[in-house]
């Protein structure tokens, strides 16, 4: 040890930190130059000559919206919203046994747990629209596809969710009940349901919100919903009756996000 | 023991009503739903056979068409990345200005507050056709549309962190005579880093699976190849990019995983 009244050695450690930020600072330096460069040759330079020619014919188009054919904006929007609907319950419903198939103080082998847990990662990773794509293919074209999908895409986030709510309850009211002598069964509906079900409803009602959104995009695949209205409409440059889409589907969405989260602080 | 022959329920009746009525529109307005859409699960579990066979119709994949399914890719991903830093930089300013710890003007506050509401009410789609309608095909309005849709769930996260942290050091930075920029600085950065790092990281792993929409509307990315191969009806090409779309996926947010854990 050196002490020559000047400030103490620097510690081995920061060395060591310095050299790992170096490398990383390197890293993202060449993730970064790789994306940008990539991006920058496959631009199209040219579309920024015609944007403000764009600019002033679209945009006020956009901004009287034409409603002479909200009767099939309207449908389309209330179909985005049964599909949004009967997905997120079935989901709801089905992720209830696979949120306690994934809770660690309600499966006693590990080994089993993590295979629940497993098995709602693997939903999670699937993205809305692959699954949409293999369910119109299967099952064909139209509503019923995105019911699917959504269902399937929404059972993992709250399966996973479901679980966590699980593992967070107090335990000493199911230990007092076995205590008691109390089955399984009455475990489960007098122990466990009445802490967990206000939260299993909030978490639904919050993939709900979710789900609206996510409907939008089912129709690009031709899984129903107002995905396919939106398409049509953008490709045809009929951009005030766009206006109107917009406008509304932002109308919903704001109405059921409010609706929902009054919903939800009322729950919890 | 004979007390328990009368069925004593530990909820009250009003609450066992409400609940009930509230079951009831729930399971009403289900039917009413699938109803709607068409949706008959006793058929689909009747004919599951018939969809059974039309599902191996993807298989076995096309792994031929593989290498013309790399550069879309790619494409992709390049997107992810350049719209994540433009709305990593972007909402910086943004949250500062939506966190009640920072802002104490209380208009300016919930202007924010709302301009970061509306900007999430947006689904991504929309976004897409929006800047495709204003600046034509490519891969620029993709990018513009993945920046905004970020934006906006990036913000939300970080002024949340932001008004969660310890207001005292703010203070004390204050109290010696720091100005905004060095509380912020030194009160600020220190202490929303390492969630801010996670919350981009995050945002990029769900911009790399919007991007998959971008391609449908024409902004870039390796949705429109999938779009064009599923007009040919080309099932096997379609899983061939499928899987190779879910493998980046898969790596890309176990990589992120990783480093989030580390991070926070």
């Amino acid at each position: 040890m050196e002490n020559n009244g000047s400030l103490p050695p620097k510690p081995e450690r920061l060395k060591q930190k310095r050299i790992r930020n170096l490398v990383i600072a390197v890293i993202l330096l060449v993730i970064y130059i790789w994306a940008f460069s990539g991006v920058i040759r496959a631009m199209d330079w040219s579309m920024l000559q015609k944007l403000d020619e764009n600019i002033r014919q679209v945009l006020p188009k956009l901004f009287s919206p034409d409603l002479t054919e909200w009767r099939k904006v309207f449908d389309k929007i209330l179909e985005t919203i049964f599909i949004a609907y009967a997905g997120t319950l079935i989901a709801a419903i089905l992720a209830v046994p696979f949120g306690f198939w994934a809770a660690k103080n309600m499966v006693k082998s590990p080994v089993w747990n993590t295979m629940g847990k497993w098995f709602l990662i693997l939903d999670r990773t699937f993205p809305e629209l692959i699954l949409a794509i293999i369910f119109v293919i299967s099952v064909g074209p139209g509503a019923f596809a995105g019911v699917l999908t959504i269902g399937l895409t929404a059972f993992g986030m709250l399966g996973k969710l479901y679980a966590e709510v699980i593992e967070s309850i107090d335990m000493k009211v199911v230990e007092a009940m076995e205590a008691n002598g109390a089955n399984k069964i009455q475990i489960l509906f007098y122990g466990i349901m009445p802490q967990v079900l206000p939260e299993f409803l909030s978490f639904a009602l919050y993939r709900f919100e979710i789900d609206i959104r996510a409907s939008t995009i089912l129709g690009l695949v031709g899984a129903g919903g107002i995905g396919t209205l939106i398409l049509i409409t953008a490709q045809n440059r009929n951009w005030p009756q766009l206006g109107f889409i917009i406008i509304s589907i932002v109308v919903v969405v704001i109405a059921i996000d409010y609706i929902s989260g009054k919903l939800r602080k009322r729950l919890v | 023991m004979q007390s328990t022959q009368h069925h004593i329920s530990i909820y009250p009746r009003g609450m066992k009503m409400r609940v009930t009525l509230t079951l009831v529109m729930v399971a009403l307005f289900y039917f009413f739903s699938l109803h709607k859409t068409e949706s008959d699960f006793i058929e689909f579990f009747s004919n599951l056979d018939v969809v059974f066979m039309k599902l191996l119709s993807m298989f076995p994949p096309n792994w031929d068409y593989i290498p013309h399914a790399i550069g879309p890719l790619i494409e992709t991903i390049q997107i992810a990345i350049v719209a994540t830093t433009f709305s990593v930089i972007i909402c910086i300013p943004l949250s500062l200005l939506s966190a009640n710890t920072i802002v104490k003007n209380q208009y300016v506050y919930y202007f924010f507050r709302n301009l970061l509401n509306l900007m999430r009410t947006i689904p991504d789609i929309l976004l897409a056709t929006l800047f495709v309608s204003l600046f034509g095909v490519g891969i620029l309005p993709g990018i513009l549309a993945l920046t905004v849709f970020s934006l906006g769930i990036l913000a939300k996260l970080l002024s949340e962190t932001i008004e969660t942290i310890d207001p005292r050091q703010l203070e004390a930075i204050q109290s010696t005579g720091g100005n905004l920029l060095q509380v912020i600085w030194y009160g600020v950065v220190p202490q929303v880093l390492p969630q801010f790092i996670s919350y981009g990281l995050y945002v990029f792993e769900l911009n790399v699976r919007a991007s998959l929409v971008l391609g449908f509307v024409g902004a870039g990315g390796i949705g429109s190849i999938i779009d064009t191969q599923l007009n040919f009806l080309q099932y096997k090409n379609v899983m061939a990019i499928l899987i190779l779309l879910l493998a980046a996926v898969i790596f890309i947010e176990t990589v992120s995983n990783f480093l989030r854990r580390r991070v926070v």
